[in-house]
């Protein structure tokens, strides 16, 4: 294969015989680039030699209204970053805090953290995979199997907080309202009934013939890579790391359930699937868990003041294992009611940073495959 | 999690591993205790390389890199002097009067590096880099050759900040549009006028 | 249509003879037949796809498939913050779908430029460069208010009269169906907005204040 310099140089001097060189610049709008997302394709033929994405096209300048903004207000802000999993992201975003400004949680507000939290991976995993086999051509079936149990996901979410995407549920301290004993019969129902789909879903594509030739090695990101480029999430443990930050930081209370960490062998985009699937069942048995061990008390300590929050000066990162990867927050306080710096390391874009490192070589047919593999959302992306 | 050293501790044992470096702790004065250490420029590397290959700390996962925009503040001193005073007869007597000195401190841009373990599966250590002023000097050393996961982030803090990472692969603006002439995430940026049609920005609240 | 009409419409029809206007019959046929374009900027999109998912079944209403392709879509549902940078991509694939074509602003962000307003890269509104003919608030609407939206659209095509004054713009020479694509300027877009479609749109504000 040759090199991109010296295709480069071959182009540059008009030399014949190159094959086709094609420039292909995919999306920004395109059907499958999981928003308005744009990459600068080069192809010989139909392989790929050379791939940038370009992306900003959703740039929101959040941080920017954030620091204008007091600390409560980002909240529902934070909402809008990865748009499928706003309980985790307002999560990130209160761990922050409380570390920034020493604020402890009670253990009810723990609890229902964890539910909503695992809730949220579980519907957020179940849409990928549905909008992975989509973008592989199953025209929506997959993706209404998927859809059927978000929205009964949703439904929980929407009695709980009061909104089906931008719940805006978590404060710094604890929740914003308890949740009622009926909302968690609610949850129980649905939580045994939610293995069945796992199984139902993944035995009509567990060996479908189209998903496993176009995803067995395609895609494949070795583990030295996946470190140094800052990888994170279902992606960098389909390479075979071991690294979970509910388990490596032990925030909130992960550490009271037993669940296991799935790795991957081979990191390619079936190993990516696969992770996708076992950590839905793992997500259960956290649910099973936490519903059975939830206590009574209040969510929310009175003395934590939410409006016209002033921490010391200084500065504190916060981070958790979001369903997408690592979702982190770095504030910096200078006393005042607005953070003077406020910064989202997005896992969705670091974990582009190798795209082009596992397209080359591909054919552009694949492209789309990986990009539906590293679950990218451009909310989260561009801030 | 394996404990790592503290600032002070770490801080020395930089300075005995790369020779030739100064490195300053920089105290954090929150509750999460996350000190963080400034490096100079002619060493950033090399002592960026040493965290990472070092068999007990073995910092292989930069998580994040932030621009932070300080900007020029007047520092107000009231200081007691010896002066030559007039008295009411005429004579000149010296007193001590107390006066007020206004110095101006500059600003200055800085690159944050949150950087953690994979293997040993510690973490957070800060990093530092800061650049000389605002205006004119705003070049600090690249970390992509060290870490790749700096690679999109840098560009970030130069396309929002205007910091100048020196080394990197392909430094230019990633969320605007490459004719954008401004850095929107510095604290002096003023909008366009027509894009502003309603009130101000209400301030915080109390 | 006028009353005398329609009493001889019903009187007919208990006969079994069934009798329509020809702008009725034009009309009922566009509006049962409205393609979308797949087109999602942000979180709305999601509800969006939830829309057509089989809880709420947009289908069900005409718009039965979602073309990728601007060339073949009647709609274009602007669901998202819409940024500048974005915003010349938006202008041209309006530009490129065939008249007759609709445009819906779903969301606040569409619509003023919503919760992100205060913002470097975001527009104000889509309705600054393309004309907006449904514009649905919300931070997302629910599923069943883009229907409602959609509905609303759907009234609308039915009632638009074929001839005179108030003819839609494909059947009028008249009208523009391609509007001018911003440029990237090195402080925001060029020009900030086509006052000739921001302005004169009915029932903005800003209109009184000119």
């Amino acid at each position: 294969m040759t090199t991109v310099a010296e295709l480069e140089r071959r182009v540059e001097a008009g030399e014949d015989g190159l094959g086709d060189i094609l420039e292909v610049s995919m999306g920004p709008h395109h059907p499958s680039t999981h928003g308005v997302f744009r990459m600068d394709v080069r192809l010989e033929g139909e392989k790929v030699v050379r791939l940038k994405p370009v992306f900003g096209y959703l740039h929101r300048n959040h941080e920017k209204i954030a620091e204008h903004g007091a600390y409560l207000s980002a909240i529902p802000y934070t909402d809008r970053l990865d748009y499928l999993c706003s309980m985790t992201n307002n999560w990130g975003y209160v761990l922050a805090v409380e570390k920034l400004a020493g604020i402890p949680v009670p253990e009810r507000a723990e609890y229902i953290r964890v539910i909503v939290a695992e809730l949220t991976r579980f519907q957020n995993h179940a849409g990928l995979v549905g909008f992975l086999l989509q973008d592989m051509g199953a025209s929506g079936t997959p993706l209404m199997y998927a859809f059927r149990e978000r929205e009964k996901i949703l439904d929980l979410f929407e009695s709980l907080s009061g909104a089906r995407m931008m719940c805006n549920y978590l404060r710094f301290g604890g929740l914003r309202v308890d949740c009622t004993a009926a909302w968690l019969e609610e949850v129980r129902r649905l939580v045994a009934g939610l293995p069945k789909f796992v199984d139902e879903f993944e035995a009509l594509l567990r060996t479908n013939e189209i998903l496993m030739a176009r995803t067995q090695g395609t895609g494949v990101l070795p583990r030295e890579l996946a470190v140094s480029a800052g990888v994170t999430g279902p992606m960098l443990r389909a390479s075979g790391v071991n690294y979970d930050i509910r388990k490596v930081d032990h925030y909130g209370i992960y550490d009271r359930f037993e669940f296991r960490v799935p790795l991957g062998d081979h990191g390619d985009v079936y190993d990516r699937y696969m992770m996708r699937i076992l950590e839905m069942r793992e997500s259960l048995k956290i649910l099973e868990q936490a519903l059975r061990g939830i206590p009574e008390g209040p969510i929310m300590d009175p003395k934590t003041r939410l409006r016209g929050l002033r921490p010391k000066a200084g500065e504190a990162y916060g981070r958790i294992e979001a369903p997408k990867g690592e979702l982190g927050f770095f504030l910096i306080s200078d006393g005042s009611a607005n953070p003077y710096r406020y910064r989202v390391r997005p896992p969705s874009m670091i974990n582009l940073t190798i795209l082009e490192d596992m397209c080359l070589g591909h054919n552009v047919a694949d492209v789309v495959v990986i990009l539906g593999s590293v679950d990218i959302v451009l909310g989260e992306v561009d801030r | 999690m394996s404990a790592l050293p503290t600032a002070e501790d770490l801080k020395a044992q930089i300075e005995a591993g790369v020779p030739g470096t100064a490195v300053t702790v920089v105290p954090n004065g929150s509750p999460s205790a996350q000190h963080s250490l400034l490096l100079d420029h002619g060493h950033a590397r090399a002592v960026a390389l040493f965290l990472r290959d070092h068999a007990e700390f073995r910092l292989d996962f930069c998580s994040l890199v932030t621009g932070v925009d300080w900007l020029d503040t007047e520092l107000t001193e009231k200081l007691k002097v010896k002066k030559m005073v007039a008295g009411p007869d005429g004579a000149e007597t010296e007193q001590e009067v107390e006066e007020v000195r206004k110095t101006k401190v500059p600003g200055y841009l800085e690159a944050v590096y949150h950087l953690f373990s994979m293997e040993k599966k510690h973490g957070p250590i800060i990093l530092r880099l800061r650049t000389a002023n605002r205006t004119d000097q705003t070049h600090v050393p690249s970390l992509t050759p060290v870490w790749r996961s700096c690679e999109f982030q840098e560009r970030e803090a130069f396309d929002l900040y205007g910091i100048v990472f020196d080394g990197h692969p392909d430094l230019r603006r990633i969320l605007m549009w490459d004719g954008f002439e401004d850095h929107p995430m510095r604290k002096d940026y003023v909008p366009p006028a027509d894009d502003i049609l309603a009130a101000p920005r209400p301030e915080a609240h109390a | 249509m006028a009353d005398d009409l329609k009493d001889l419409k019903l009187e007919l029809s208990k006969n079994g003879i069934f009798t329509t206007t020809l702008e009725e019959l034009y009309n009922w046929g566009r509006k049962n037949s409205v393609w979308p374009l797949t087109f999602g900027l942000a979180c709305c999109a999601i509800e969006m796809i939830a829309t057509t998912m089989a809880r709420y079944d947009l289908a069900r209403f005409g718009a039965e498939v979602f073309r990728p392709s601007p060339r073949q879509a009647d709609l274009i549902i602007v669901s998202g913050t819409v940024t500048k940078k974005m915003a010349p991509q938006v202008v041209r694939l309006y530009n490129q779908m065939p008249e007759p074509k609709y445009v819906i602003a779903m969301g606040a962000c569409a619509i003023s430029g919503g919760p992100f307003r205060d913002g470097y890269n975001v527009l104000k509104g889509i309705d600054r460069y393309i004309p907006v003919d449904v514009h649905i608030p919300g931070c997302p609407p629910r599923p069943e208010a883009l229907i409602h939206a959609f509905m609303t659209l759907q009234k609308k095509i039915e009632e638009q009269a074929l001839r005179g004054e108030s003819r839609p713009r494909h059947l009028n020479a008249n009208e523009p169906s391609e509007f001018p694509v911003p440029a990237f300027g090195a402080h925001g877009l060029e020009p900030a907005q086509n006052d000739e479609v921001f302005l004169n749109e009915p029932g903005n504000p800003l209109r009184i204040l000119q």
